[in-house]
């Protein structure tokens, strides 16, 4: 009996000894707090973990009726708007540079990627304290003083949005390197047997041959990442907070859902049912989002 | 840091350190070691003999930025015998801590809190301290003890009063010729006519003040938060009027914005990039020993006929939890330390950082607030001082915070933002009272 259970060389057991610890973590640290979660969206549950107040889809209401939650998606709307395209076409820019080098190629690969093991919290830092805070001695502001304009308050200005180029600039830093290994990686593996048919051709070096050769190869590689970005996009919270909030709350702009979330469920709030309920909300448009972006770009079917 | 770090008071007002997802989920993950790290008792400041003795208490503390402040409660609690108290000493989201802390079995027994808020009482998390603080209760500044009282019980023990206000720099004044403004239109002309190319007139926080004055303009508008009746107190054009005043100081880019130490750090003030700045008492050390006696300070001014001056006050009060396993003994230990040992109380005032004492006794006592800028703020705190109401929830404080957040940059209708926010806070205040 034993023997059975065990399997042919022990088979079941290893596997339980290799899997076992790994599914335990997804179990408790993952599936869960998902689940309980989820039964928290149905009840009253402000300053409890264990309520007992079923309230029903109240909660989905209230969240779905804030206009601070439909704002905050709309943030991200535009967030990635801006972010998904700069740091796809940055990237790649890259990618195609480093990939031409004749030397040096290991090093510039490297100082690209390098910002990538930097921390959010700590560029977020240094975004708003050197490089972009508003008097005068601030980077960006000594530079304008160079020009003579006057010193702009970059995170607290709201019209022009000038808070964007910070968020988005702080972001594009961190992850336009790792995306361009990526794409790197994405590059090496297009056969040179197809440059040199273009070739003989009669395919011109430069735009042609990219616009018809690399980047259609490119097209798995791209998908994989305008995918990753997206999903990065809607969990961004790091940056946001670090750059934007003060010790009083968070100002009514830039809100991203997490944010949004962080402040409604974790403050002095507390309100555990409703953070869950939009959490599960924002959980269902990442889901389709992912979904309805994988058909389209019709990832997971084979290359033709 | 500096001092200034940790000594806010009003609920609004605590400092979020820097946070980022991986940081908040480790948080959420480590609360069920600190709870065990709790029961170790790794230092408890306390010398050898006496220990053992009696039932085992955590008692928190948020993280005071003034030196020997954290000695100086380690000390006090070695000193009690009745129970061998653990002190932790907890830097980061206090508020933060110690609401998720209080869901689980392993947070404190005793813990410092910026509240308690309405809901923590209504949900049951802290315990009745009236009878621990029934023998002095007149004693202690009813400004800052009306908050902690809710269906007449005490629910925290004020520890030391925190107050805000505005410092100005006199010799800057004189030269731009320029009265310390006693109303809010003479504030905004007095920062007008203080910005220069390099400095500015007014330092209200990074977010030009939406965040910090809170309730304050109102105030100084005449109104309140909240009724004596549990009704909304500012939905008048009244407020309208006075935060609209607000973006004015903002248009006209008389403003300090996106300095690198937020408000509550007087390091603008002092390194001369602002002619004015809203900050609080706690600050008054570091401002003297940097200009001397080039400053002055002021309550938020007036505003329209029926205006007052406003500082906001509040105090952090010692809290029992509900979910402790020595209540009894951990309501023994705040009476001790809270109620009984004024000479401690005193020493945790004025000794390391300034603070108002919330015993009036200890305040009408303490040698440092006798003299100069600190003498006034007491006198401003017992003339104008505002507390938070408890029925101000935090979800009306991020409706005034985002209204006021609107006017001040976006330019927002006055009117039509006062009356969004007037609404919401409507709502909670059904809300709560529908509960009690």
């Amino acid at each position: 009996m034993l023997a059975r259970l065990l399997g042919p060389q022990k088979r079941n057991l290893w596997f339980w000894i290799f899997t076992g610890p790994f599914v335990l973590g997804l179990i408790v640290f993952t599936y869960v707090p998902l689940l309980w979660s989820i039964t928290l969206s149905f009840f009253d549950a402000r300053n409890t973990v264990t309520p007992t107040h079923f309230v029903g889809l109240s909660n989905y209401a209230t969240v779905l009726g804030d206009s601070a939650f439909t704002s905050s998606l709309l943030t991200f709307a535009v967030f990635s708007l801006f972010i998904v395209p700069a740091t796809y076409a940055l990237s790649l820019g890259l990618a195609l540079m480093v990939h031409r080098l004749r030397f040096a190629r290991a090093f510039f690969r490297s100082v690209f990627f390098l910002p990538t093991a930097c921390s959010y919290v700590v560029a977020s830092l240094i975004w708003k304290m050197s490089i972009f805070n508003g008097v005068r001695f601030g980077l960006a502001n000594t530079v304008l003083r160079w020009f003579g304009a006057d010193p702009v308050a970059w995170l607290s200005t709201t019209h022009p949005p000038w808070y964007w180029l910070v968020i988005v600039t702080v972001r594009l830093w961190l992850q336009a390197g790792f995306y361009m290994v990526l794409l790197l990686a994405g590059l090496q593996r297009i056969p040179r047997a197809l440059y040199e048919a273009a070739a003989v051709d009669g395919a011109r070096p430069g735009w042609q041959t990219f616009r018809y050769i690399t980047f259609p190869q490119l097209r798995a590689t791209s998908v994989a990442v305008v995918l990753l970005l997206v999903i990065n996009a809607f969990q961004a919270f790091d940056e946001f907070y670090n750059l934007l909030s003060t010790a009083n709350g968070y100002p009514p702009y830039a809100r991203p859902p997490l944010v949004y979330l962080y402040y409604v469920a974790l403050g002095q709030g507390q309100q555990l049912g409703v953070g869950s309920a939009g959490a599960v909300v924002l959980a269902l448009i990442i889901a389709i989002v992912t979904v309805a972006q994988a058909r389209w770009f019709g990832l997971g079917r084979k290359e033709a | 840091m500096t001092m200034s770090e940790s000594t806010r008071s009003d609920r609004a007002s605590l400092p979020l350190p820097h946070l980022g997802r991986r940081g908040l989920l480790a948080a959420g993950g480590g609360l069920a070691a600190a709870g065990l790290l709790t029961a170790c008792g790794s230092n408890t400041g306390r010398g050898s003999g006496g220990a053992g003795s009696g039932p085992a208490l955590s008692q928190w503390y948020h993280q005071y930025g003034e030196a020997g402040t954290e000695q100086a409660v380690k000390r006090y609690a070695a000193a009690y015998k009745p129970a061998d108290v653990t002190v932790q000493w907890r830097p980061g989201n206090y508020d933060q801590q110690t609401a998720a802390a209080l869901l689980t079995s392993n947070g404190p027994d005793v813990f410092e809190v910026n509240g308690p808020t309405l809901d923590q009482i209504q949900g049951g998390q802290v315990v009745d301290l009236t009878a621990e603080i029934e023998a002095v209760r007149s004693d202690f500044n009813q400004a800052v003890l009306a908050p902690k009282i809710f269906d007449g019980k005490v629910w925290a023990v004020p520890q030391v009063i925190d107050m805000q206000m505005l410092f100005y720099r006199k010799s800057l004044l004189k030269k731009a010729g320029v009265n310390p403004p006693q109303t809010l239109d003479e504030l905004v002309d007095a920062a007008g006519r203080l910005t220069t190319k390099d400095v500015k007139g007014l330092f209200l926080g990074n977010d030009g003040g939406a965040g910090v004055m809170g309730g304050t303009p109102l105030f100084a508008a005449g109104l309140e938060l909240v009724t004596a009746q549990g009704t909304v107190g500012f939905d008048d054009p009244a407020a309208a009027t006075a935060l609209g005043k607000l973006h004015t100081l903002y248009k006209n880019k008389s403003l300090l914005l996106g300095a690198p130490a937020d408000w509550s750090d007087p390091s603008a003030f002092t390194q001369g990039l602002t002619a004015m700045q809203w900050c609080g008492l706690w600050a008054v050390p570091q401002v003297q020993k940097a200009l001397g006696d080039d400053f002055g300070v002021l309550p938020f001014p007036r505003d329209g006929a029926s205006g007052r001056p406003a500082v906001p006050v509040g105090a952090y009060g010692s809290a029992v939890s509900a979910r402790s396993k020595h209540v009894a003994a951990g309501k023994a230990f705040v009476k001790w330390l809270w109620v009984d040992r004024t000479d401690f109380q005193e020493d945790f005032s004025t000794s390391y950082g300034f603070h108002i004492p919330a015993r009036i006794s200890l305040a009408k006592r303490a040698a440092k607030l006798r003299t100069g800028a600190a003498a006034e703020a007491v006198r401003l705190t017992t003339e104008y001082g505002h507390a938070n109401p408890l029925l101000w929830t935090s979800a009306s404080t991020s409706a005034l915070m985002d209204a006021t957040n609107r006017i001040i940059k976006d330019g927002a209708s006055p009117a039509a933002q006062v009356k969004a926010a007037a609404a919401t806070a409507a709502a909670e205040l059904k809300r709560v009272q529908k509960q009690s």
